[in-house]
């Protein structure tokens, strides 16, 4: 059995972006963007974590296919619990 | 059963009776830590839903906890798990090779930055403990309305923030204790020579786990640290 062996230097390649990527979140914050400022935060956090998945954890990778369904409906079941609850909170007056 | 499994079973010392061969062992297990990790970020997502909700509802007081906590350790802390994913990535891919020396100094290196995380992580709580900005009967963030009287801080809101802040960074800072027990015993057994080319799925598994403890904490610092960084006006 061989296992598909990803080069020193893509992991590398992806550390330096997520270590750009930290500076960047970080510098950004002090900036004023109004409710810019959130969502660029929460799209950077998720690109990271996108690289995370897809190289260090080797989704991308992968010949399962289940693994891949696993992963999107995991993502899918967490949309569900923010998005439903938001729905509800978004829509009522709290207190 | 047939003859050919039981012939499978003598040329492969690490392969379950159960399993067809290495490859669809090794499938089942990513399979089974894949559905393991999608517990967890429905564990996780209760606590993000949690944090969505009340900072919705008290936004003042959740800007102004998030500006009192120390960025600076959090940043740094946010560069220490890049570093130990680096590592772990590395770590396996060693495994993969047969480097066994190359594996054992990744894991004790991905052991080492996963304490310093902690210990990091300690001092700002530390920090918080003095400041009297931990929930409970000698709670007091006085300190942080005088500072930021503009945003008219309601105490008992911002003790809410402080308690996500609390569950959610020591919930995280549970999975890297069990995550360090993990590498622990990773690193007994790759120094034994357990792992190789043939057999690491046990190293792979263990990286998933760390993987996605990153992955929390990649999150956890924009949520919590970064809510509001921007000059007052």
């Amino acid at each position: 059995m061989s296992a598909h062996i990803i080069p020193a230097k893509l992991y590398v390649t992806i550390w330096l972006a997520l270590m750009v990527l930290t500076v960047v979140t970080a510098g950004v914050a002090f900036i004023d963007l109004g409710p810019l400022n959130t969502i660029v935060a929460l799209a950077i956090a998720t690109l990271k974590a996108v690289l995370v998945v897809l190289i260090f954890m080797h989704v991308k990778y992968t010949s399962e296919k289940l693994t891949k369904l696993v992963v999107i409906s995991a993502v899918f079941w967490l949309f569900i619990l923010l998005a439903l609850s938001l729905f509800d909170y978004g829509t009522r007056t709290l207190g | 059963m047939s003859d050919s499994s039981v012939a499978v079973e003598h040329h492969e010392p690490d392969l379950q009776h159960h399993f067809a061969d290495m490859g669809q062992q090794k499938d089942a297990a990513s399979l089974g830590m894949w559905l393991f990790l999608a517990t967890e970020i429905m564990f996780f997502g209760g606590m993000f839903c949690a944090y969505l909700i009340y900072r919705r509802a008290y936004y003042n007081e959740f800007a102004a906890g998030s500006r009192s906590i120390n960025i600076w350790l959090g940043a740094i802390n946010t560069v220490v798990l890049i570093c130990s994913s680096l590592t772990v990535a590395m770590g396996v891919r060693a495994a993969q090779m047969g480097k066994r020396k190359l594996l054992v100094i990744l894991l004790i290196l991905t052991l080492i930055l996963g304490l310093a995380f902690l210990g990091i992580k300690g001092i700002e709580w530390h920090d918080k403990y003095k400041e009297h900005h931990i929930p409970g009967p000698s709670f007091d963030a006085s300190d942080i309305s005088r500072e930021y009287p503009q945003l008219h801080i309601d105490q008992s809101h911002e003790q809410i923030f402080f308690s996500l802040y609390f569950a959610m960074t020591g919930l995280h800072a549970l999975h890297m204790i069990i995550g360090i027990g993990l590498f622990l015993y990773l690193t007994h057994f790759s120094w034994k020579g357990r792992y190789g080319p043939e057999y690491y799925t046990p190293v792979e598994m263990g990286g998933l786990y760390w993987h996605f403890v990153d992955i929390v904490w990649i999150y956890l610092f924009p949520l919590l640290y970064l809510i509001d960084r921007k000059p007052l006006g």
